[in-house]
């Protein structure tokens, strides 16, 4: 479980492997906070790997997009599996964020 | 609910996965519906108890978090009772109106209830049960219940 960072073009994507729950959300928020403090405005959150996100997983992604467009930049997420999705369709967060189906139909436009 | 698997967990957040992932195993035969067996009970259990931890038991590292579970044919009901004061689950603001849906709490309640057949608190507001009911599988229709071992 774990979260890889990798820049593609001015964009940071970050890889979410294993979950995204109450015991690993202040490391993602970290890791975003820190990029976006040094600057970065484009980021993508790639769940290809994810199997499973909680509400608190669910809690950071929001923080993190409120913070990422206060500093006039943009967070993606990629990769939604059904479950997920069903996850973020129940909590009406589909309406919130730009979801891809891919990492790159994430990076198109961004 | 007369339990047929309990679980006494310490009050650590770290503890969640490897208490969920035993009970999803001890349900892996449970009914005719491994997707709803996968997401909505793992979903349903595991905010159960991350609840119980954070707002029921508090930082507290003596607390402790009961788990008990039943089967009775393709009905799973868990219950998940922390050592806390309680609270009151009437009170719980709806997370998906325009007013709380930027914010990074209130949503744990609300998808337990969105992905659980039931779910109801103790007078207390320190214990919740969960109920799942499966399809059951096509050759145990009429065949008395239990989870398959």
């Amino acid at each position: 479980m774990g979260f890889q960072v990798e820049k593609v073009n001015d964009v940071l994507v970050v890889d979410v492997e294993g979950q995204l729950i109450v015991g690993n959300r202040q490391e993602l928020k970290q890791k975003v906070l820190e990029e976006l403090e040094s600057g970065e405005r484009k980021f993508i959150v790639d769940f290809e790997k994810t199997g499973y996100i909680d509400s608190s997983g669910l809690g950071v992604l929001v923080s993190l997009s409120k913070k990422v467009r206060e500093q006039g930049g943009e967070l993606r997420l990629a990769n939604l599996n059904e479950d997920l999705k069903t996850l973020f369709e129940l909590t009406k967060l589909d309406t919130l964020f730009y979801i891809a189906d891919s990492r790159d139909a994430a990076l198109k436009g961004l | 609910m007369a339990p047929d698997l309990v679980l006494d967990i310490p009050n650590d957040l770290a503890s969640i996965e490897e208490a969920v992932d035993f009970v999803m195993e001890q349900c892996s035969e449970c009914g005719d519906d491994p997707r709803r067996l996968r997401l909505n009970l793992r979903v349903g259990l595991s905010e159960a108890l991350a609840n119980a931890m954070l707002y029921g038991n508090g930082p507290d590292p003596s607390k402790r978090v009961k788990v008990e579970v039943a089967f009775q044919g393709s009905t799973i009901t868990a219950r998940v009772t922390d050592e806390g004061r309680g609270f009151n689950p009437r009170c719980i603001p709806d997370p998906t109106c325009a007013a709380n849906i930027l914010k990074a709490e209130g949503r744990g309640i609300f998808l337990m209830r969105k992905l659980l057949d039931e779910v109801y608190f103790n007078d207390r507001g320190n214990s919740v049960t969960l109920v799942l009911r499966l399809p059951p599988y096509r050759g145990d229709v009429g065949v008395g219940g239990g989870a398959r071992a």
